[in-house]
């Protein structure tokens, strides 16, 4: 027993020594660095080249639009204000004084003369603008032209634009990249620069406070007004086991979490030092695509007995869970968006099993195997197939699953054969609701056959809606048009829409001021000493 | 004796021709595509196409080799396809917290679990023997990530005596490299305890009953002396060789271990490039970590020499 206290003492000392390490380790840290964990690790730069989330974060940090879309969805001016001729044919722009580029040569309207083109060939509304472009021309250092062939306000919604693949501006130097390959600098007039040195891909990523950033005079509103960088530092640090985010949260050692997984969220319950919130109030939206070209899906009514077979609360279930973080929804377009539709809300939201066998019947199905591919690494299209397997083995389908990773899943889903040759017949996937948010947008909805997307539906009269839909220039017939491609869409089975979700945020209580907003961003966040 | 070093190195050239090749094949056997992981999911097959060609993976595989190869041969490994950063620089970016934990988990596995493994051979039966052998299938049948966790539990979110995750270079702060290191070095090491101690004491048990070993007792040696000179000198080829293999599969604990507690090392960074098809980093890595264990293996080769002069090449 009297070796005991000796023993005592010595953990003792071990546990002050170990403290004042942990002081000596924690004392570089500043007050006014925010350190994120976003949902992956920023690899990939050019916001024009990679749709990822991360990719579009970090374009949000470094670059800035020439146009800006309030939280009601209006457009409002950014680095750029704006002028129609009468005609509705004519746009002039006009950049605000003072913008820099990172690198210190000023905003000319060849930049973003040079930025519009590279961004017009690949985006799906800048490939569209770029078809109505009668020319693109510069006045002067700070005024310059779009015509159009007719008049379009499209033009106006396509630079706004936040989602995947935004419309930013970066000095024409870097902007005539093919933009099939990445730009060879990260040079934006955002207010943050970026760090390049300690750059460090997947692992982590270093933004300054831009102070040559000029903000407009109007308080934040969405994408438009001023963005103020009111944080001297913003480190993006990459953590790929979310319980370890969790526990560095809770200790203080980062600010903020993108989401935090649902079965995590207790943890939290009563940590008064950790705020949750829903930041992204328009949340994401899953799907299953069915394969067009080869049976069982060939057959319309079959795609149809598909989509009656499954029950999206069913779905919803075992992704998400807890009911206060989704929503069951028919709208091909999103629900709580512009062009929502709850056309089909009796059949694709609560499925009918007695129809679904029916239709199964009338179309004289033979057993045809049902490839279903499920991507097991992959969070947010792991658990749907394995719902909607058991709904079709229910309806009578033969049903085969094959599980696989994500890449493997997308290389996968690329093989136009027959389903026993290599190819398939149902994926899962999910995407921001944002970036589905009308038929142009929306690569789910195009049908021109094997130039649309996995699945390759032909149903030339959506190909027709959607062309007519990118011409009109009253809302109110876009409305209508998009309601019309929403029905096609369901009845052919282009799309089995499973459900909206969000997903909850968590940060210090040290932050304030953090915006709702569909990505994460870091403007006009506070960070208390 | 340097004729068969020399012959060992040697047999790396044609050891890593052959890893190259397999891990090419088999790379380009995998399905998956890293220009969806540059452009994302909702990129159309046309998009894709024109990411391929930029990237040079729509070329036949044959060619695709040959290029490779032909860089490798002048020792670049290639440019990574997602992050566009040269793979020499990725890796070594990544591999000072890889070695880092490499050298604390062996260097503490071994000062810990060799002389446990000796004392738990000389008091055969004993308490510190039985639990040794209990911390022993402890050691081996928890999980790393279950024992990382455990360990964050308590000394990170609890106690808060040390970071939960990262990691800090040594020339950014001394403490800050050591606080970072403890805790993965804990959890991954005590496999690694359990493994060399058994293997110690199975080794030295068996020594211990040698006609030589009774002959020391019998000189009056000490007992220290007769259990640390001749006992564990005797004893040290099967326990190089378990130290050795352990090395090498220090990889695999190494994935795991870095997840956890967030160090960015090879590890990761082997899951994020195979997970991206990110076949040049990936090809670079597996090269990396074939001639890691051809050296260790040869070290240990060497070593025993050292350690049993009876052994000679």
């Amino acid at each position: 027993m009297a070796g005991f206290p000796r023993i005592w003492r010595l953990c003792s000392h071990v546990s002050s020594l170990f403290g004042i390490v942990a002081v000596l380790a924690a004392a570089p840290a500043q007050a006014t660095t925010l350190r994120a964990v976003l949902n992956s690790g920023l690899r990939a730069l050019d916001p024009v080249v990679n749709t990822s989330v991360v990719t579009n974060v970090h374009a949000m940090m470094i670059y800035d639009q020439l146009l800006g879309q309030d939280a009601k969805g209006e457009i409002r001016p950014q680095m750029a204000s704006w002028a129609t001729s009468p005609d509705g044919k004519t746009y002039r722009f006009t950049l605000r004084e003072g913008l820099r580029f990172h690198d210190g040569s000023p905003v000319t309207s060849e930049d973003c003369i040079a930025s519009i083109k590279r961004w017009g060939q690949v985006d799906t509304m800048g490939q569209v603008l770029m078809k109505m472009l009668a020319g693109m021309r510069a006045i002067d250092e700070r005024e310059f032209e779009l015509s159009l062939t007719q008049a379009n306000d499209l033009i106006l919604e396509a630079l706004a634009k936040t989602g995947s693949r935004p419309a930013v501006i970066m000095p024409r130097r870097l902007a005539e990249t093919p933009p099939s390959q990445a730009v060879a600098e990260n040079v934006g007039s955002g207010p943050f620069r970026m760090v390049m040195p300690e750059f460090r891909p997947g692992v982590r990523a270093v933004y300054v406070r831009n102070t040559d950033y000029v903000p407009r005079r109007e308080p934040l509103d969405g994408s438009a007004g001023g963005k103020q960088a009111l944080v001297e530092r913003v480190e993006f640090v990459a953590m790929p086991d979310q319980m370890t985010a969790l526990n560095a949260l809770v200790n203080g050692e980062v600010d903020f979490l993108e989401s935090v997984p649902y079965d995590l969220l207790p943890m939290l319950d009563g940590n008064r030092a950790v705020k949750i919130d829903v930041l992204n109030k328009e949340g994401n939206w899953t799907m299953f695509r069915m394969n067009f070209l080869h049976p069982p899906f060939d057959n319309r009514l079959l795609r149809q007995a598909a989509m009656l077979s499954v029950r999206q609360q069913d779905v919803l279930n075992a992704l998400v869970g807890d009911p206060k973080y989704y929503r069951t929804c028919p709208a091909v377009f999103g629900c709580g968006l512009p062009y929502e539709s709850q056309y089909g809300s009796d059949f694709v939201v609560s499925g009918n099993l007695a129809k679904a066998k029916a239709l199964l019947k009338d179309a004289g199905y033979q057993g045809a195997p049902v490839v279903i591919l499920q991507p097991s690494d992959n969070p947010f299209a792991s658990s749907q197939p394995l719902v909607i397997a058991q709904a079709l083995r229910r309806t009578g389908f033969n049903v085969q699953v094959q599980t696989m990773d994500w890449q493997s899943l997308t290389a996968r889903r690329a093989n136009d054969g027959p389903p026993a040759g290599g190819g398939w017949s149902i994926f899962v996937t999910f995407s921001a609701l944002g970036d589905q948010s009308d038929p142009i947008r929306s690569l789910f909805v195009a049908a021109a056959g094997k130039k649309s997307w996995f699945g390759w539906p032909d149903v030339p009269e959506i190909e027709e809606l959607r062309t007519k839909f990118a011409l009109a220039s009253d809302k109110s017939e876009r409305r209508s048009i998009a309601g019309q491609i929403n029905k096609l869409a369901i009845d052919e089975g282009l799309v089995a829409p499973l459900g909206q979700y969000v997903y909850p945020s968590a940060y210090s209580g040290k932050l304030s001021d953090v915006p709702a907003y569909p990505r994460p961003v870091f403007w006009n966040i506070k960070k208390a000493d | 004796m340097a004729f068969y070093i020399l012959r060992r190195i040697l047999a790396i050239v044609p050891t890593c021709l052959a890893v190259a090749v397999i891990v090419f094949a088999i790379l380009r056997l995998t399905p998956g595509d890293p220009a969806t992981v540059l452009a994302g999911d909702m990129a159309t097959p046309e998009q894709l196409a024109q990411i391929r060609a930029a990237l040079g993976v729509d070329q036949p595989i044959h060619l695709q080799f040959v290029f490779w190869i032909g860089r490798l041969l002048q020792g670049d490994l290639g440019i990574s396809l997602i992050s566009q950063v040269p793979v020499t620089q990725l890796i070594l970016d990544r591999s000072g917290p890889t070695l880092a934990l490499a050298i604390s988990t062996i260097v503490s596995s071994v000062v810990v679990a060799v002389p446990l493994g000796v004392a738990a051979a000389r008091f055969r039966h004993s308490w510190l023997d039985r639990g040794l052998m209990g911390f022993s299938v402890l050691g081996f049948s928890v999980p790393v990530f279950l024992k990382g966790y455990l360990l964050v539990l308590l000394f990170a979110v609890g106690l808060r005596w040390l970071p939960v995750q990262g990691y800090t270079a040594p020339a950014d702060s001394m403490a800050g490299f050591a606080t970072a290191l403890v805790l993965p070095t804990i959890a991954l090491s005590l496999s690694y305890i359990a493994l060399i101690a058994r293997i110690t004491r199975s080794s030295v048990l068996e020594i211990i009953r040698e006609d030589y070993i009774r002959t020391a007792r019998a000189k009056g040696v000490g007992e220290r002396l007769v259990l640390f000179r001749h006992a564990l000198r005797n004893a040290a080829v099967p326990i190089l060789t378990v130290i050795g293999i352990g090395i090498a599969t220090l990889i695999s604990g190494v994935v795991v271990t870095e997840s956890v507690f967030n160090l960015p090392g090879l590890g990761r960074l082997v899951v994020e490039s195979v997970l991206a098809r990110d076949y040049p980093v990936v090809q670079g890595l597996i090269l990396v970590f074939a001639m890691v264990c051809i050296l260790i293996n040869l070290m240990v080769d060497l070593l025993y020499c050292v350690f049993d002069p009876r052994i000679s090449y």
